[in-house]
């Protein structure tokens, strides 16, 4: 079902249209009112009037990451603080979260995005979603059960984890549609079939999965395993949220909430913008966003432009799904680990350069990622016992699992065993087959 | 006297153990005591040798992790009973023995057992007041 065609299906010229004045209308809100924003566009050596067209986005400076720890935590806000309703926030590297401000236009926009998305995968006001995303700072838990409001279904807030429980009010309360970790839904329906029920007996028809890449392939095996349409969905905290594009009934890339958020494809190396259909990194910018709205962000998510009609009748873009990352964040079990925290972490055990290398697999009983770290063992830490070392290595992964909030094992392994090259470090060898 | 011990960490590899003894063969080091602690992932080898400052050189030079740790070399008479004799030794005295292990060496009836205990000053004098023998040369 679309859940609103005035935007969703309008017609592309009029689309334009609507995009370039809220482009303006948002140039003009944060010279005005963020000191960032001005200073990085008076550097451009341009002004807002320079911007006559939606194809003039390109002379606009980009946003990054960076940027928002740097301004951590207040310092994009367009608004004053007293219009701010909620905060949301993601982890970061170096442990200064990336913080997304709401205005309640904004938890609008942000509903209304989830929203196309649950309607999208089938959701009316006669469903049931039972909502494993976590709640709290995640965008994910959150954003989902917004979403279940505007389309006016019952929600089951029940959050992550907890595999008995999920499986039990599925049964219970007929949970039609579910929303989790791609990973997790394979999980559950293993460990379902472990405690001897069959998932394709329950009523769930539908699953919206995200926060984490995962494959065509997985998605066949979830069809398959549950018997349900699983369908990808794409967000990410520093635009709003989950929300920000979906797919429909076709499966074939995700429609782009284009009226809200407007995606171009650039060459990651060079800044210049690409045509729709060719492959590069995905920016954004929140024309309609008021709290902490970002000109041309930089998502280091890569993917294409779709642009050809889809069949659904909905005219908005669609994103391919995506293809990898441009740095080397690593989305484990729908986290964000970067491996500069966990070089951190290390320097502060071992109070020295560590040589590591981190190994991600994705596990073929349980299909969940797990992480090992092999560390190299100085003479410093050297202990003469093996409970000595034992310890060490619990120290590392404990300090590993607060701080990164995922289990990672840790060997210890003998100095000069980690392969060195010339250059940068490779520190990440992801098996996963995504 | 207390005696230098050598511990090298090792992965759970094949052929870690012989590459040590290799490097020792080269350096023309003898091996006098050898230990092993493991674990699922990884080792942690004790040796004692003739030359301790020559096998360390030769272990570093080969980018192994080493450490040296003070142990007692207690010569005991090979005979029933005689280590349960010092081991109740040290029971009474409250001496915490954190491993222990047979040397290689064994001259005439005696054989040479080699203590790691919490406070090596204190064990030694106990063996020493006590009419044992530690061993500081092999």
């Amino acid at each position: 079902m679309i859940l609103n065609p005035e935007y969703e299906c309008m017609n592309t010229e009029s689309l334009r249209v609507l995009q370039f004045a809220r482009l303006k209308n948002l140039l003009e809100r944060v010279y005005d009112n963020v000191p960032f924003y001005r200073q990085k566009i008076d550097e451009k050596g341009i002004t807002v009037a320079d911007i006559r067209s939606l194809q003039d986005i390109a002379k606009l400076p980009f946003t990054t990451k960076d940027d928002l720890r740097q301004t951590y935590p207040y310092g994009l806000l367009a608004v004053p603080q007293s219009e701010i309703v909620e905060i949301h926030m993601s982890s970061g590297t170096t442990g200064i979260p990336v913080v997304n401000a709401y205005t309640k236009s904004d938890m609008d926009q942000w509903t209304e995005g989830m929203g196309r998305t649950l309607a999208a995968a089938g959701a009316t006001r006669n469903d049931t979603i039972q909502n494993a995303y976590g709640y709290g700072l995640f965008t994910g838990g959150l954003g989902v059960h917004y979403g279940t409001q505007r389309v006016g279904a019952t929600v089951i807030p029940v959050s992550s984890g907890n595999t008995e429980k999920q499986l039990m009010l599925m049964r219970d309360f007929k949970s039609t549609i579910f929303t989790c970790t791609p990973s997790y839904a394979m999980y559950m329906a293993e460990q379902a079939a472990e405690m001897g029920i069959d998932v394709k007996s329950l009523p769930v028809k539908a699953g919206c999965f995200g926060a984490e890449p995962w494959s065509e392939n997985m998605r066949k095996e979830i069809e398959k395993a549950w018997n349900i349409k699983a369908y990808d969905i794409y967000g990410l905290t520093e635009i709003t949220g989950p929300g920000v594009a979906f797919e429909c009934e076709a499966q074939h890339g995700m429609h782009f909430n284009e009226d809200m958020w407007y995606p171009e494809i650039i060459d990651p190396v060079t800044g210049e913008p690409l045509p729709d259909g060719e492959k590069g990194e995905l920016v954004i910018t929140t024309i309609l966003k008021e709290g902490t709205p970002l000109i041309r962000y930089r998502t280091r998510d890569i993917t294409y432009i779709i642009p050809e009609k889809c069949s659904c009748g909905r005219t908005t873009r669609r994103i391919h799904r995506l293809f990898g990352r441009t740095d080397d964040l690593l989305i484990i079990r729908g986290v964000n680990v970067f491996p500069s925290q966990i070089e951190h972490a290390l320097i502060e055990i071992q109070g020295v350069q560590p040589n590591y290398v981190i190994l991600v697999d994705r596990s073929q009983k349980t299909h969940l990622d797990e992480v090992e770290l092999h560390v190299e063992v100085n003479a410093e830490q050297f202990s003469d016992e093996t409970k000595g070392m034992e310890a060490l290595r619990g120290k590392i992964e404990s300090v590993l699992k607060s701080k990164l909030g995922i289990a990672v094992k840790v060997k210890l392994v003998e100095p000069m065993s980690i392969e060195r090259s010339i250059g940068k470090a490779k520190r990440v060898i992801d098996k996963r087959k995504i | 006297m207390k005696i230098k011990q050598i511990s090298i960490f090792l992965e759970n590899t094949a052929g870690r153990i012989a590459d040590v003894t290799r490097i020792l063969k080269n350096g023309e080091v003898n091996l006098r005591a050898i230990m092993i602690a493991d674990t699922a992932d990884f080792g942690i080898l004790r040796i004692i040798t003739d030359d301790s400052d020559k096998a360390l050189n030769v272990l570093k030079e080969a980018k192994f992790t080493t450490r040296t740790t003070d142990v007692l070399a207690v010569s005991i008479k090979d005979s029933v009973g005689a280590l349960h004799d010092v081991l109740s030794l040290f029971e009474k005295n409250s001496v915490n023995i954190e491993y222990l292990y047979a040397s290689l060496e064994k001259t005439g009836d005696r054989a040479v057992i080699i203590f790691k205990v919490e406070d090596a000053e204190r064990g030694m004098k106990l063996i020493e007041d006590n009419g044992l023998n530690t061993i500081d040369t092999f």
